[in-house]
């Protein structure tokens, strides 16, 4: 991949399973070291996107690109550069956090896992309970761990998946300021679904609105703001969500 | 930080040692972590063991030919467990991610399903010794049935029903990611299929004629066969051996490309998404 090409590139692509059409045709692409955030409410095809730019789901057609690489059918060209954070999967509840950090680290090929795992301790503050099992962590505790997984290899594309849904507000900002740092140290692309607009405003220079599978709107959060005449996103999020967005459109 | 250099553009086929280390060490962490599951691994094979083992005492003592035919059950019922508890080692580690929701964190990293395949098969190696080593002993200290005693006999009754268990396992874990927590059942039953046609207990002559065709189409009835030749007649029965090898290559073959199919048509349905379901 050269440095013009783009980090993500999604063209014309299109799920359909057997109860109906997650995806309808979207086209997007993210330069590298960008932030963007994907947002529809729920069936508006954001898990279908991001596990097809994972190699967890195949395209029924079109084409997704990550740093280059077809997915899923190249995946293992670049799976070791990239990273995620989703509530739907957990790491073995039964392992320590260091045990599974360990074994995660081997996975991703790092060559000095017990000083990348300090490293990562200590930005992630996981001193106190890296030696208890995962499972009886307070959800905080395993979003932390979760985020220092996803740090692990230093992946240049990240996605995340409400990556600050559990966590009490203090340690919320202090997840946001790590992102923000990580994104800046390592021109990391970053991928975020989140409900959290205040979030979105701050971690993202782009937003993509996605309902029914379709793109409906994909601007930077302040023009989005002008566009629709609102204060936040989440003004913006409703109006396009109960399709107020569209009335507005015809109107202008 | 270094990423190692055996990943980019490698061929499909290629694999990395270490990644299969990291599975090995990841079964090993929770087997470790848990010793309600080391003593399950015992627990049953003891009591089965223990069982036949008092079943044949008692027939030894009333029939002239199980008198002759000693250790014939008692070996059985050891090689029966290789082959069934090959299986579950395989299938249950597969399960164990689905239980903790961590398929998708092994799906989305570097590792390769023949990484996976290959950690799978170690650690169904690494459960079955930890079953059967100390049952083995057992049947030694109850019954003077000296398992180890069968030599080279036993490597090869146990190679070929390893492979058998592993061929199970196999499409096991492809009907897994396929259908999720819904194919959960084949795990724990789909051996059992192969207890009646395999004739563990009894020889092939027993069944039926054309069911006797189904029994001489699976690799583990020529163990069963060779075993009893082994202990009745004191034959090793090297045309049986090779045929169970040739039949073993052909069904872990089958295997693969059914779980490749399978993780394919898991991809395609969106089922690696929602494996729990």
């Amino acid at each position: 991949m050269s440095a013009s090409e783009p980090a993500i590139s999604v063209d014309r692509l299109v799920k359909v399973y057997k109860n109906g059409t997650a995806v309808d045709g979207i086209s997007f692409a993210l330069r590298p070291g960008s932030a963007t955030a994907l947002l529809g409410g729920n069936g508006a095809g954001k898990s279908t996107t991001i596990a097809t730019l994972m190699g967890l789901v195949e395209p029924t057609s079109g084409e997704v690109r990550v740093l280059g690489a077809a997915m899923p059918r190249e995946r293992h060209r670049v799976l070791h550069r990239m990273n995620f954070e989703s509530p739907y999967v957990d790491m073995p509840m039964r392992l320590t956090v260091r045990e599974n950090l360990t074994v995660f680290g081997m996975l991703y090929g790092i060559e000095d896992v017990a000083g990348r795992i300090r490293v990562l301790a200590e930005e992630f503050d996981l001193g106190g309970f890296i030696d208890r099992p995962t499972g009886k962590l307070s959800s905080g505790q395993k979003t932390r761990v979760s985020l220092a997984k996803a740090m692990l290899n230093r992946p240049q594309v990240l996605l995340l998946d409400e990556p600050t849904a559990s966590l009490d507000p203090d340690t919320a900002d202090w997840v946001r300021g790590r992102l923000e740092h990580y994104r800046e140290e390592c021109h990391a692309t970053i991928l975020l679904a989140s409900h959290n607009m205040a979030e979105v405003e701050r971690l993202c220079d782009r937003v993509i609105m996605m309902k029914r599978g379709r793109i409906e709107d994909d601007d930077t959060p302040e023009r989005l703001l002008s566009r629709y005449g609102r204060r936040n996103l989440e003004e913006v999020f409703l109006d396009i969500a109960r399709g107020r967005g569209e009335t507005r459109a015809a109107a202008e | 930080m270094s990423i190692d250099r055996i990943e980019p553009g490698g061929p499909p086929l290629a694999f990395s040692p270490r990644r299969i280390a990291a599975m090995v060490l990841r079964y090993w962490y929770l087997l470790r972590a848990s010793w309600p599951r080391i003593l399950d691994l015992m627990y049953w094979p003891t009591v089965q063991m223990l069982m036949w083992g008092f079943l044949q005492l008692y027939l030894q003592q009333h029939s002239g030919f199980f008198a002759q035919a000693a250790g014939t059950f008692i070996g059985a019922v050891l090689l029966w467990d290789i082959l069934f508890r090959g299986q579950l080692g395989f299938s249950i580690s597969f399960l164990e991610e689905m239980y903790a929701r961590n398929l998708g964190n092994l799906m989305m990293s570097p590792l390769r399903s023949s990484e996976l395949i290959i950690s799978l098969m170690i650690v169904s190696i690494i459960r079955l010794l930890i079953g059967m080593v100390p049952v083995t002993l057992l049947a030694m200290a109850f019954f003077g049935f000296n398992l180890w005693g069968l030599g080279l006999a036993l490597a090869v009754f146990f190679l070929n029903l390893i492979l058998t268990s592993w061929a199970v396992g196999l499409v096991v874990a492809g009907l897994l990611l396929r259908n999720g927590l819904g194919a959960e059942t084949l795990a724990w039953t789909i051996m059992f299929l192969f207890l009646p046609l395999t004739c563990v207990y009894y020889p092939v002559a027993v069944l039926p004629e054309w069911l006797q065709w189904i029994a001489w189409s699976l690799p583990p009835t020529y163990v069963f066969e060779g075993m009893r030749a082994l202990l009745i007649d004191q034959v090793f029965r090297v045309d049986l051996m090779l045929q169970a090898f040739v039949l073993n290559g052909i069904f872990f073959v089958g295997a693969i490309i059914a779980f490749l199919a399978l993780l394919r048509s898991a991809r395609k349905h969106g089922s690696l998404l929602q494996p729990g379901e």
